[in-house]
């Protein structure tokens, strides 16, 4: 790929004058910049394999038609899984496919390539640029087909609603936005503790497979799971149970009290946190492959 | 004979070299199984004026996803397909077409040992997670049934393994070919059987569905062994299975002098 076109931040010319806050809008700004050349060069190269691009969003598109289709199923059989109505499924199936395709489209393929990196030893190169080398591994590649996804996973969390009779006020929904880009934060800071992983064994093929089981039981409806070790885990240590229902809970009003809310939000924060911690070990460890 | 017998076992000690990456695979695997177990178990639990679902009883719905994985970690393709692609791609099948080695036999023989390897990995997680749920298996209705059931395993290991073969000899002609396999594998995911019990969907689909591949590539076996596919309908089943087992074999031959015609060894 080729590198961002940068103007080095003059370090030296920064004048004591210079506040903190202002030095810090100089950085946003300037990473900004970098991330408007990414997202272009993520257009350019996703239109050189329009086929291909075409392709992954069908692909998407089938298994969250398979994923309907296995909620239509099985309410064939039943008229409720515990408290859970068959809309109220769709609407949370719904939410977990558009939070997972939002992650998808900021973070998923550069988690990924982080073993790449380091394997290569193309980790050397972004370590030198001077920009947050975690705002550039992260944030590399934006996958623009996710959004069209991203999108489906909407119209069908609409269609659900509208199923429901819902009528969400406006600070519903502001509270869902915020819930989900809480869940979107949370799938990035495990899937990217994950990949750090991968500083300690270079191989690291099974990562995105262990990531689709693992986030699949976000669209399980958390009131099927009895209280036990597997709910307690997916709860609070892999918050893989709050990510989808929490939002889609606010929405149908099904919350029990809003402590579930600030649980996520909270967790959130507390992983995002962790995963800086290891990110910075991993980098300690990290000795160059290339040379 | 004696020469894949060498590439099977050249095959145990490469995939051995995989033998962690297989016990998570088979571990993580068992995360969103337990989820549907749950999910089945809070189903039966909302009905409880109703004790089955489809005839399946709640211990007979949770053996049939104990003996899917079984019959899934037995017969699964997992990177057969890459592989094959790969070596279409970089040219690394052109000392095919000089040794007196077959490619067909000789990835059949790698996939045999692949699986090998794969199931004991799998074993001690796999093993674990059908002991704690030992209160739920069923058996076999009888030793007719455990023998039809073996039969159809090994026609199925074949049936899977012929069709990703032929899937991944499209690298003949297209460059990248994941996507293709992707919407493969979620056909097989839902009309396999892999994510429900096939007869539990309304009759008229399942028909149509019997018409394709696909419910022969895990339904079928799964079927069997839990005594919900029985006497003429076994034996058709069979033959069908093993009908599968020759036509796609048959493609996958014509897709291979197709694909070699229109082969050019790039960077061989």
């Amino acid at each position: 790929m080729r590198p961002p076109d940068h103007t080095p931040a003059p370090q030296a010319l920064a004048s004591s004058a210079m506040t903190g806050w202002a030095a810090a809008w100089r950085r946003m700004r300037h990473h900004a910049g970098v991330y408007a050349v990414l997202c272009r060069n993520s257009l350019v190269r996703e239109m050189s394999f329009k086929t291909n691009f075409l392709l992954w969003i069908v692909v998407e598109l089938l298994w969250f038609a398979l994923q309907l289709a296995f909620v239509a199923v099985i309410y064939q059989h039943t008229e409720r899984i515990a408290t859970w109505s068959r809309w109220e499924v769709v609407l949370l199936v719904g939410a977990s496919h558009f939070i997972q395709q939002v992650f998808t489209a900021f973070f998923l393929t550069n988690c990924v390539q982080l073993s790449d990196h380091v394997r290569t030893g193309r980790l050397d190169f972004f370590l030198l640029l001077p920009v947050n080398p975690r705002f550039l591994i992260s944030l590399r590649q934006l996958d623009l087909g996710a959004f069209v996804n991203a999108a489906s996973a909407l119209a069908v969390m609409v269609y659900a609603g509208a199923r429901l009779a819902l009528r969400p006020d406006l600070l519903q929904l502001m509270g869902f936005g915020l819930l989900c880009a809480a869940g979107v934060l949370l799938h990035y800071a495990l899937m990217f503790m994950l990949a750090a992983v991968s500083f300690w064994t270079v191989q690291a093929q099974g990562l995105v497979w262990g990531y689709y089981n693992l986030f699949n039981v976000a669209r399980v409806p958390d009131a099927a799971l009895p209280p036990g070790t597997f709910r307690v885990v997916f709860t609070f240590v892999l918050p893989m149970l709050l990510v989808a229902n929490v939002p889609a809970k606010l929405l149908a009003a099904k919350l029990a009290s809003p402590a579930e809310m600030l649980l996520l939000l909270a967790l959130a924060a507390a992983i995002f946190a962790i995963s800086s911690r290891v990110w910075r070990l991993s980098l300690r460890r990290y000795t160059s492959a290339s040379s | 004979m004696t020469k894949y017998l060498q590439v099977f076992s050249l095959g145990i000690q490469n995939a051995l070299v995989y033998r962690v990456n297989f016990f998570f695979r088979a571990t993580f695997g068992l995360v969103p199984l337990l989820a549907t177990l749950y999910l089945w178990r809070a189903i039966y639990a909302s009905n409880p004026d109703r004790p089955d679902v489809a005839g399946y009883t709640l211990s007979g719905m949770i053996s049939y996803y104990l003996v899917m994985t079984v019959v899934d970690a037995l017969t699964g393709v997992t990177e057969d397909d890459w592989q094959i692609a790969a070596d279409i791609r970089e040219g690394r099948i052109s000392q095919f077409l000089l040794k007196p080695m077959d490619y067909l036999t000789y990835r059949l023989s790698l996939f045999a040992a692949g699986r090998v390897v794969y199931t004991a990995a799998a074993l001690i997680p796999v093993g674990l997670f059908v002991a704690l749920q030992h209160r739920h298996v069923v058996g076999p209705p009888d030793a007719l049934h455990l023998a039809a059931f073996v039969v159809s395993v090994a026609l199925t290991a074949l049936l899977q393994f012929l069709i990703s073969y032929t899937m991944a000899l499209l690298a003949f002609w297209l460059l990248e070919i994941s996507t293709f396999i992707f919407i493969l594998f979620a056909f097989e995911y839902i009309a396999g059987g892999h994510l429900f019990p096939l007869d539990i969907l309304p009759p008229g689909l399942l028909a149509v569905l019997q018409f394709t591949p696909f419910p022969y590539q895990l339904y079928f076996p799964v079927g069997v062994y839990l005594g919900r596919i029985q006497d003429a309908e076994l034996v058709r089943g069979l033959a069908v299975q093993a009908a599968w087992v020759v036509a796609v074999y048959g493609l996958a031959r014509w897709v291979w002098a197709r694909g070699i015609k229109h082969y050019s060894a790039a960077g061989g």
